[in-house]
C-alpha cells in the first residue's frame, strides 16, 4: 500500500518536475521576448519621435488644429501621442507574442483573435483622430467664412459643423472596431437628421430677408439697389 | 494719301531656320512665339500686355503703347507682345485690329523703324504669373533695354504711360519704375492701411504702389529676375508684382516711381471678395516677408524714391461707404474669434480690441499703433504658423474692416493732403514698431 502511494508521490513528482522542466524554459522565453520587445519599442518610440519631429509634425498639427484640442484636453503635443501610441501597440504585441510562448491553447486562441482585431481597432482610432482634426478644420473654416459675411448665428452653425463631422468620424469609427453596428447606424442617422433639421431651420431664419429679396428682384424686376463697397486694392 | 505707319504683325508663318542660341531661356517659348521673335530680332524697348478677356478695352491700350512708341521713341527698335490667357471674347482679334493711323495728323515724329506687334498664347494656366514669365523670356531674347507691362483693361490709358515707365529705365538706368496713380482718398484703404507702409517698414523703399500691375523694368533686372525664377520657380507664387518689388528692393536695384493719374480698370466689377483679395496680397506679402527674411532685421527707416511724371489732381468720382455694415462685421469677428485671437494676439491687443469693438458707433476709432501692432502679431503669427495660413489671413478681415472704417471716420472731412499726411504717420508708425515684430517673430515654437 505504501509503496505504491510512494510510487504514485514519486510520479507526480516527476511528472511535475518534466512539466516545471518544460515551463521554465517556455518563462524564459516569454520574459526574454517582453525584454527585448520593450528595449526595441523604446527604440521605435525614439525614431518615430525623431522623423515627427523632422517632418514638423506638431507644427502641421497645430496649422490643422489638432495641437490646440490636445492641449483642451490636457494632452502633451502630437508627436509624443503618436510616439506613445507606437509605443504601446508594438509593446502589447510583444507582450502578446511572449505570452503565446507559454503554449497555453485558450491563451494562443484569445492572442489571435486579438491580432486579427488588432488592424480594425487600428483603423478605426485613426478614423476617429482624423474625424477629430477635419471636424476642427472645418468648423473653423464655417465660422471665418459666416463672421467675414456678417452672418448673425455663425458659431451656431460652426458648433454644428463639427459636432455633424465628429458624428460621423465616430459613426465610422465604431463601425469599423465593430462595436454594436446597428446601434451607432442607428444612433448616427438620427443624429444626423437632427443636424440637418437644425442647419435648414438655422438658414431658413437667418437667409429669410435675403431669400425675400431675390424673390422680389425675379418677380417685380425691380433691381434692389446694391450698397457701394470699398475696393481695398 | 500719307502712306500707314510701319507696323508690323508678326504673325505665325514657316518656320525659319534653326534659331542662333541666344543664351536666353527658350525653354519658357512656345516654339511659335520663339520663331516670331527671332523675326522680330534685338529690339530697344518692348511692352507686354497681359490679357484675358479684355476685347471691349485692349484694342484702346494696343493703340495707347503704339502712340507712345511714336511720340516718344521715334528712332528706337520697339516691339509689343500681347500676353493673351486663353480668351473667348476675341482680344487677339482686337489687338491685331488696333490702328494708329487715324492719328497721324497729331503725331509729331514719324517712326524711323518698324513697330513690331505679337499677340500669343502663354503656357500654363491663365494669370499674371504665366504672362510676366513668358514676358521676361521675351525680353531677353530680344535683349531688351527696357521694357513696361500695362494691363489690357486699362480704361484711362494714354501714350504718355509708355514715355513715364519706359523713359527713366532707358535714359536714366533705374531697374525699377513702379506706378504712381492719383486716388480717391477712401479707394485702395488695404495698400494704404497695410500693403504700403509694411513694404516700406520692411524693405526701406517707399513704393507706393508695390502691387503694380503697370510698371516698367530694364533689360538687366528682367534678366535677373528670369535668372532667379528659373533657380527657384520665385515667380509662380500668388502676388508676382510684389515679388518683383521685392526682388528689386532686396538686389539693390535703381527703383523709381512715374506718376500715371487716375487708375481705371474695366475689370474692377469683377474683383474679388474681401477675404479673398486679403488672402491674395497679404497672404503674398507675408509669405514674401518670410522669403526675405534674412534681408530686411537689419534694415532701419526708408527712403523717398525719385518721382518722375507730371503730377496733378483731378477730381475723382466720390464713394459711398457702408460704414455701419463695416463696424457690424468688426464686433461680430471680435465676439466669434475670440479663440481664434488667443493663438494669434497678444493680451494687450486681444484687450485693447475688445474695448474698441465695445464703443460706439460715432466714437469708434482703431487707432495707428494698435493696428500696425494687430498686423505686425498677425505677421509673426503666419510665420510661426500657429493656424492654417488662410485661415489665419480670413481672421484678419473682420479688424481690416474696423480699421478700415476708424480710417474712415476719421478723415471723413479731411483733403487729400490731410488724408497723406495721415498715412504718412501710420508709415511712421510702422517704421517705429518694427523692432518688436522682430522680437515676435523669433520667438521659438
Amino acid at each position: 500500500m505504501s509503496e505504491a502511494v510512494m510510487k504514485g508521490l514519486a510520479e507526480t513528482m516527476e511528472t511535475f518536475t518534466r512539466m516545471v522542466a518544460a515551463f521554465v524554459p517556455k518563462l524564459l522565453v516569454m520574459i526574454i521576448i517582453i525584454l527585448v520587445g520593450w528595449v526595441i519599442t523604446i527604440f521605435l518610440r525614439a525614431l518615430a519621435r525623431r522623423i515627427l519631429l523632422l517632418v514638423r509634425f506638431d507644427h502641421l498639427s497645430e496649422g490643422a488644429g489638432f495641437t490646440s484640442l490636445l492641449r483642451r484636453a490636457n494632452l502633451p503635443p502630437p508627436s509624443e501621442v503618436v510616439s506613445r501610441l507606437i509605443f504601446w501597440l508594438v509593446w502589447i504585441g510583444f507582450i502578446l507574442l511572449g505570452v503565446s510562448a507559454l503554449g497555453f491553447p485558450v491563451l494562443e486562441a484569445q492572442i489571435a483573435r486579438f491580432f486579427a482585431y488588432l488592424p480594425q481597432l487600428f483603423i478605426g482610432l485613426l478614423l476617429f483622430v482624423i474625424g477629430l482634426v477635419v471636424a476642427n478644420f472645418a468648423s473653423r473654416a464655417v465660422l471665418l467664412s459666416l463672421v467675414n459675411a456678417n452672418v448673425p448665428s455663425a458659431r451656431l452653425l460652426s458648433v454644428l459643423t463639427r459636432l455633424f463631422v465628429i458624428l460621423l468620424a465616430a459613426a465610422m469609427a465604431l463601425e469599423q472596431m465593430a462595436v454594436a453596428t446597428g446601434v451607432v447606424v442607428t444612433a448616427f442617422s438620427i443624429a444626423f437628421g437632427a443636424v440637418m433639421l437644425a442647419l435648414a431651420i438655422a438658414f431658413g431664419l437667418g437667409g429669410r430677408d435675403l431669400a425675400r429679396r431675390i424673390l422680389e428682384e425675379q418677380f417685380t424686376g425691380e433691381p434692389v439697389e446694391k450698397e457701394d463697397e470699398i475696393s481695398p486694392l | 494719301m500719307a502712306t500707314p505707319l510701319p507696323i508690323q504683325d508678326q504673325a505665325p508663318t514657316v518656320p525659319p531656320p534653326a534659331p542662333e542660341r541666344t543664351g536666353a531661356d527658350e525653354s519658357l517659348l512656345p516654339d511659335d512665339l520663339l520663331h516670331r521673335l527671332i523675326a522680330v530680332g534685338e529690339v530697344d524697348l518692348l511692352v507686354g500686355i497681359p490679357t484675358l478677356n479684355h476685347a471691349g478695352t485692349v484694342g484702346q491700350v494696343v493703340r495707347a503703347v503704339q502712340i507712345g512708341f511714336v511720340k516718344y521713341f521715334p528712332r528706337e527698335r520697339t516691339a509689343l507682345i500681347n500676353l493673351d490667357g486663353g480668351s473667348t471674347d476675341g482680344t487677339p482679334e482686337q489687338v491685331r485690329a488696333a490702328s494708329i493711323d487715324d492719328f497721324r495728323p497729331l503725331l509729331s515724329a514719324q517712326p524711323l523703324r518698324t513697330l513690331h506687334r505679337i499677340t500669343t498664347p502663354y503656357p500654363g494656366s491663365p494669370g499674371r504669373d504665366g504672362a510676366l514669365r513668358t514676358l521676361l523670356a521675351a525680353a531677353d531674347l530680344v535683349r531688351a533695354k527696357a521694357c513696361a507691362v500695362v494691363s489690357g483693361d486699362l480704361e484711362n490709358i494714354t501714350p504718355e504711360w509708355i514715355d513715364a515707365l519706359l523713359r527713366p529705365v532707358y535714359k536714366e538706368s533705374f531697374d525699377l519704375i513702379a506706378p504712381l496713380y492719383q486716388r480717391h482718398k477712401f479707394d485702395g484703404l488695404l495698400i494704404s492701411n497695410l500693403i504700403y507702409p509694411m513694404v516700406r517698414a520692411i524693405y526701406g523703399h517707399r513704393i507706393r504702389e508695390p502691387l503694380g500691375p503697370e510698371f516698367g523694368l530694364s533689360g538687366r533686372f528682367a534678366r535677373a529676375l528670369l535668372s532667379k525664377e528659373r533657380d527657384a520657380r520665385t515667380l509662380s507664387a500668388h502676388g508676382i508684382d510684389l515679388t518683383i518689388t521685392a526682388a528689386a528692393a532686396t538686389g539693390g536695384y535703381r527703383i523709381g516711381q512715374s506718376f500715371l493719374g487716375p487708375k481705371v480698370h474695366a475689370s474692377r466689377r469683377d474683383e474679388p471678395s474681401l477675404p479673398e483679395a486679403l488672402r491674395k496680397t497679404v497672404g503674398a506679402l507675408f509669405e514674401q516677408v518670410e522669403r526675405d527674411a534674412a534681408f530686411w532685421p537689419g534694415r532701419q527707416g526708408s527712403a523717398p524714391l525719385p518721382l518722375f511724371g507730371f503730377e496733378y489732381a483731378m477730381r475723382l468720382e466720390p464713394i459711398r461707404i457702408n460704414k455701419r455694415r463695416m463696424l457690424e462685421t468688426f464686433r461680430t469677428g471680435v465676439r466669434e474669434l475670440s479663440s481664434l485671437f488667443e493663438t494669434i494676439l497678444s493680451q494687450n491687443t486681444r484687450q485693447a480690441i475688445l474695448q474698441r469693438a465695445g464703443m460706439d458707433d460715432k466714437a469708434f476709432r482703431y487707432p495707428d499703433d494698435l493696428w500696425v501692432k494687430t498686423v505686425y502679431e498677425f505677421a509673426a503669427a503666419f510665420h510661426r504658423g500657429v493656424l492654417h495660413r488662410p485661415h489665419l489671413i480670413q481672421a484678419l478681415t473682420p479688424l481690416y474692416l474696423g480699421r478700415a472704417c476708424s480710417f474712415v471716420l476719421e478723415n471723413a472731412d479731411a483733403g487729400s493732403e490731410e488724408v497723406g499726411k495721415r498715412i504718412e504717420a501710420l508709415c511712421l508708425e510702422y517704421e517705429r514698431q518694427k523692432p518688436g515684430l522682430i522680437e515676435r517673430w523669433n520667438i521659438k515654437q
